[in-house]
């Protein structure tokens, strides 16, 4: 009797699959990938990257049927949404997806070590972060957290017998870890508060709750703190260099465009759809983060002689920059609109430029076997098109225009400065003498692959493969796109979250 | 009101949690006190739950406790394998990157 009970209270909640097309289409290419990987095992392998490669450009169809379709579709009493802002953050995780698959291939195996599975992974920690995009509940993006982290621990620490890769796969566990058991004890504090999971409940409790300011500034802070982790923002950063270093440089590239692009669209939906009535907690929270971010992450990238310790650095300095327009955030609606599409502008390019960097650095080291700023020197003699590129990437990232960087810069300024806070004007301020000091050490690393003579006179030239041809040229067009026809992409990243949480 | 003993307890189990993460050097003891910090949480969830009378905290605190289960595999398996390689899982003896 009690089965029937059951079954009679149990109403299946109307699910709309062409929604959810695009997270089943990954989901079966993922399944697919592991059941070729058992039933084929080392046979299967020149088809995997392909495979893979192809289920992450089939899941971008559904994006775009469901981008014209244009109607905003809300699931699950509005714990999952997919609208404008969820489709522009999942095309830019999916093509920095499909760059790091094509940045991965036969590179992950070098050393002996089993590639099949490494996409399947990869696939399943995209998958959260398209998850990630639509999810507008507590519960929803803590499983969207864990399902785009777990795999990344994994495929950081893939070269099992690499003492190095162990150590950056163990550090980055434990610190994200921590990190999610910080944020989640942040999460309980706010559910306690709204006594609901739903983000746009907590909005709703936020606004009028007096007695409890002091519960929701901590629930707000963990959370933040939680995700700042995530984003490897100054001063929970410590991880990120030891990890980029340690960790096979294509999922370094992983890491710092598509895990850290993913930890800015949970926190602009907390901020957007959650805490935007509490504008006096986020603000200065952001503020510290961003102004700490840029000058830390500049300042001890100056002194950095291997590369990919230097990315990391220019990573958190960059992380500083994309997270700016928040701390005026709540000043306006208007101004809030802005800084939400300047973020998301600074995000599509920020993929772009640095896949594009982590690709040139892939390919060169490859050839050299090292990191070392050294031995990059000259690389104009032996790959001027690496050497080419490698200027419009740094240059990008510098904010040199006209290039992608510079118009994702000039709108983070111009945010800062439509918003008329004093506190505006200090934080634009303070990015703009740090994107002077960035400057300097992009411009040595070019000084010394154009001007330099390569190391012991190595003349030899680079090995091309299609791949990271192909993957140069996407990074390449986005960032000169976004640069010299910022008006026309500018469309794409005009995105508002304020009228979903009222 | 009984909820703020339990709010206490979870506080209490959290500060502890936090403190064995920091100064512990040993990794299976590093996992257990991020356990203690998720089983903080749960705690918290479970308490406003039944003080709000709403399922939505214990429902959160289901998914923690699969989702953690999870995570634990994965940090097990790393500290099993940096065993493997070094014969030890004390965490202050792996320093190869650092700068």
């Amino acid at each position: 009797m009690s089965v029937e009970l059951l079954t009679l209270a149990f109403e299946r909640p109307p699910i709309d699959w062409h929604a959810f097309a695009p997270e089943i289409t990954l989901l079966c290419v993922g399944v697919l990938i592991t059941l070729v990987d058992i039933v084929f095992l080392e046979r299967a392998r020149p088809y995997t990257a392909a495979l893979a490669g192809l289920g992450v450009l089939a899941t971008l169809i559904p994006i775009l049927t469901l981008a014209l379709d244009g109607a905003d579709r809300t699931m699950f009493g509005g714990a999952y949404v997919v609208d404008d802002f969820a489709l522009v953050t999942k095309a830019i995780f999916l093509l920095a997806g499909y760059v790091v698959i094509l940045l991965s291939t036969n590179y992950v195996a070098e050393g002996d070590y089993w590639e099949n599975e490494y996409y399947g992974l990869l696939l399943a920690s995209l998958m959260g972060m398209v998850m990630m995009a639509s999810s507008r509940d507590l519960i929803s993006i803590f499983v969207a957290l864990e399902l785009l982290s777990i795999p990344a621990y994994l495929m950081v620490a893939w070269r099992k017998r690499d003492l190095r890769s162990n150590e950056a796969g163990l550090k980055y566990y434990l610190m994200g870890v921590f990190a999610s058991a910080v944020m989640l004890y942040g999460m309980s504090l706010l559910f306690g508060v709204a006594g609901s999971t739903q983000l746009s409940h907590i909005a709703d409790a936020l606004v009028g709750a007096g007695p409890s300011v002091a519960v929701i500034t901590m629930g707000i802070v963990f959370v933040v703190a939680g995700f700042a982790f995530k984003v490897s923002a100054a001063p929970f950063h410590t991880w990120a260099p030891d990890v980029y270093v340690g960790a096979p440089t294509p999922v370094t590239a992983f890491l710092a465009v598509a895990s850290k692009a993913a930890g800015f669209v949970a926190l602009l939906q907390l901020v957007y759809v959650g805490f935007y009535a509490r504008p006096e907690v986020f603000e200065p929270l952001v503020w510290i983060l961003a102004a700490v971010s840029m000058t830390v992450g500049n300042l001890i990238a100056l002194r950095q002689t291997d590369l990919v310790r230097l990315m990391a650095y220019s990573g958190i300095a960059q992380t500083g920059f994309i997270i700016a327009p928040l701390a005026v955030a709540g000043h306006s609606g208007a101004i809030g609109d802005q800084a939400l599409s300047a973020v998301v502008t600074y995000l599509a390019v920020y993929a772009a430029m640095n896949l594009g960097a982590f690709a040139v650095i892939i390919t060169l080291a490859r050839r050299s076997g090292s990191t070392e700023i050294g031995s990059f020197s000259g690389a104009f003699h032996y790959a001027p098109a690496m050497t080419v590129a490698m200027t419009i990437f740094f240059g990008s990232l510098a904010g040199i225009p006209p290039l992608g960087g510079w118009f994702a810069k000039f709108e983070v300024f111009r945010v800062l400065a439509t918003a008329g806070e004093p506190w505006g004007y200090a934080l634009a301020v303070i990015a703009a003498v740090n994107a002077v000091i960035a400057l300097y050490y992009y411009a040595a690393v070019l000084l010394k692959m154009w001007a330099e003579d390569a190391p012991e006179g190595d003349h030899r030239p680079v090995p091309f493969t299609p791949s990271l041809t192909s993957a140069l040229v996407i990074c390449g067009g986005v960032t000169l796109l976004f640069g010299v026809v910022p008006q026309v992409v500018a469309r794409f990243t005009d995105v508002s979250l304020l009228a979903l949480g009222g | 009101m009984l909820l703020n003993q339990f709010l206490l307890l979870a506080a209490a189990l959290f500060a502890i949690g936090v403190y064995g993460v920091l100064a512990r050097r040993n990794g299976v003891l590093v996992l257990m006190s991020i356990e203690l910090i998720l089983n903080a949480v749960n705690i918290n969830l479970v308490a406003f739950s039944a003080v709000r009378a709403t399922v939505g905290g214990e429902i959160f605190a289901l998914f923690i406790i699969a989702v953690a289960a999870a995570e634990v595999g994965v940090g097990l398996a790393m500290v099993l394998l940096l065993y493997r390689n070094r014969r030890s899982i004390d965490l202050a003896g792996i320093d190869q990157l650092r700068g």
